[in-house]
C-alpha cells in the first residue's frame, strides 16, 4: 500500500508542476522564472524523499532531500543578490527626499 | 554566578558567559552530528567529537549575540518560544487557505487590493526583527518587502487583513517572547 | 534510552502490531493529499495572478505549509517499527521540514527585495481595474 500511495502521489506532484514549468518559460521578468525555479526545487526535495520510499533507502535519499535543499536557498539568495542593481540605501533615501520636493513645491 | 573582584566591588567578573555558552555551542553540533550520522561506534564518535570540539574553539562568539543575559532569562526565552511556534503555525494554515480563496473562487479574485503599508517598529535586536520579518511574510495576505532600519515596507494583499498588522498584534506576540521589558513600559 | 523507552511503549500498548502502524499510516496518507490540494491552490495562483509580488504571495506561504505536509506525512508513512533507525529518520525528516520552514520566508523576502530596488513597481489598485476593464472589453 505505501508503494502505491508513493507513485500515486508522486504523480500528482509531478503535474502539478506543469503550471509552474509554464511560469518559468513566458514569465514576463526574470524574478518570476527564479521564483518558479525556486518552488520547483523545493518540490524536487519532496519528490526525493518519495524516491526515496520506492527503493526502500530512506535514509540515504533524506541526506540528499537537505542538501538539495540548502542548494536551492543559496541558489535564491545568490541570483536575488545578483540581479538586482544594486542602489544602496543611503541613495534611495535621497530619491524619496527628492521625490517629497518635488511634491512639495 | 558573579564574582565581585576583592577590593572594588563594582567591577564584577561575568564567569558564566565565558564558559557555558562554548559548552552550549558544542552540545548542540554534537547533536547535529549524531542525528546526521547515524552510526555510534567509536570511530565515528571520536571523529564527531573532535570536529565539534575545533569548530566550537574556532566560532565560539558566533552563535548568543548578547551575552549578558542571565541564563533563567536564556530559558524563558525558548519556552516562550516554544510556545510561539503552534499560534505561527496556525496563522501559516490560515494564510493557505487565504489564498487558496484568492486563486480558486471569482468572488475572491474580485476582491484583491494590492498595496503597500509603511511603518515603523519598536523592537530594537536583530534577531527579533528576523523573527518579526518572517512572521509578518506567514501571516495571511502580508509579505514583507524592505526593511530599512526601523521601518518595515510591507506589500498587502486584501483591505481587510491590513487592520491586524497596524494595531500590532503580531508584533506584540514577537515582543513577548524577545524583548518583555520594552512591552512592559508601553 | 530511546530502545528501552521503545520497548516500553511496544509492551504497554496491547496488540500495537498491525493496528497503531495503521493508524500512523492513515494519518501520514491524509496529511500527504492535504499538501497536495494546498500546493494545487499556491500552483493555480501562480498561474492566475496579475503581477509578480502577487505571485510571491502564493508561491511564499503555499510553498511552507505543503512541503511541511508532505514531507512529515511521509516521515509517518515510512515509519515501520520503533525501533532506534526510524526514529532518527523521523527526526531528519523533521530536520529537513524545520529547515525549510525558516528558509522560504527569507529567500521570498531576498527576491522581493530584489526586485523592490530593481525599480519594478508595485501594481496598485487602479492599475488592477484597469486591467480587469481591459480584460472584460477584449472577451
Amino acid at each position: 500500500m505505501t508503494e502505491w500511495f508513493a507513485i500515486i502521489m508522486g504523480t500528482c506532484l509531478f503535474v502539478l508542476m506543469i503550471p509552474v514549468i509554464y511560469r518559468i518559460c513566458v514569465g514576463p521578468t526574470g524574478f518570476d522564472r527564479i521564483l518558479a525555479v525556486n518552488v520547483i526545487g523545493t518540490k524536487t526535495a519532496v519528490l526525493l524523499v518519495i524516491i526515496g520510499t520506492l527503493y526502500d533507502r530512506v535514509e540515504m535519499f533524506v541526506d540528499f532531500a537537505l542538501t538539495y535543499a540548502l542548494l536551492n536557498f543559496v541558489a535564491a539568495i545568490i541570483v536575488s543578490r545578483y540581479l538586482n542593481r544594486t542602489i544602496s540605501l543611503k541613495e534611495m533615501e535621497a530619491r524619496e527626499k527628492a521625490k517629497k520636493e518635488a511634491k512639495a513645491s | 554566578m558573579n564574582f565581585s573582584v576583592w577590593g572594588c566591588p563594582e567591577a564584577k567578573i561575568y564567569f558564566a558567559p565565558m564558559v557555558v555558552y562554548p559548552i552550549l555551542i558544542f552540545l548542540f553540533l554534537l547533536l547535529n552530528w549524531v542525528i546526521l550520522s547515524g552510526k555510534f561506534d567509536v570511530f565515528h564518535l571520536g571523529l564527531g567529537l573532535i570536529s565539534c570540539f575545533v569548530v566550537a574553539w574556532v566560532s565560539h562568539d558566533l552563535l548568543f549575540h548578547d551575552r549578558k543575559k542571565g541564563m533563567s532569562a536564556r530559558l524563558r526565552e525558548a519556552w516562550t518560544f516554544i510556545r510561539y511556534l503552534p499560534w505561527i503555525t496556525w496563522e501559516v494554515v490560515k494564510a493557505n487557505l487565504h489564498v487558496f480563496k484568492l486563486a480558486m473562487t471569482k468572488k475572491g479574485y474580485e476582491e484583491m487590493s494590492p498595496r503597500v503599508v509603511t511603518f515603523e517598529t519598536y523592537l530594537k535586536t536583530d534577531f527579533a526583527k528576523f523573527v518579526l520579518a518572517n512572521s509578518i511574510t506567514l501571516t495571511p495576505g502580508t509579505i514583507t518587502m524592505l526593511i530599512r532600519g526601523d521601518i518595515f515596507h510591507v506589500h498587502t494583499m486584501s483591505q481587510f487583513l491590513e487592520d491586524d498588522l497596524l494595531t500590532g498584534a503580531i508584533e506584540r506576540k514577537v515582543a513577548e517572547v524577545f524583548e518583555p521589558e520594552v512591552l512592559e513600559n508601553r | 534510552m530511546i530502545e528501552s523507552l521503545s520497548t516500553l511503549v511496544l509492551a504497554t500498548t496491547p496488540d500495537a502490531g498491525n493496528e497503531g502502524f495503521m493508524l500512523l499510516k492513515i494519518v501520514g496518507i491524509v496529511s500527504g493529499i492535504l499538501g497536495l490540494i494546498f500546493f494545487l491552490g499556491s500552483a493555480v495562483g501562480m498561474l492566475r495572478f496579475p503581477d509578480f509580488y502577487t505571485r510571491m504571495h502564493a508561491a511564499g506561504k503555499g510553498d511552507t505549509l505543503s512541503t511541511m505536509l508532505m514531507l512529515g506525512g511521509f516521515g509517518f508513512v515510512t515509519m515501520d517499527d520503533f525501533s532506534l533507525g526510524s526514529w532518527l529518520l523521523l527526526i531528519k525528516i523533521l530536520g529537513v521540514v524545520l529547515f525549510i520552514y525558516l528558509t522560504t520566508p527569507t529567500s521570498s523576502h531576498a527576491l522581493m527585495r530584489a526586485a523592490f530596488e530593481d525599480d519594478e513597481m508595485p501594481m496598485t489598485e487602479e492599475d488592477l481595474k484597469k486591467s480587469k476593464k481591459r480584460g472584460k472589453k477584449k472577451s
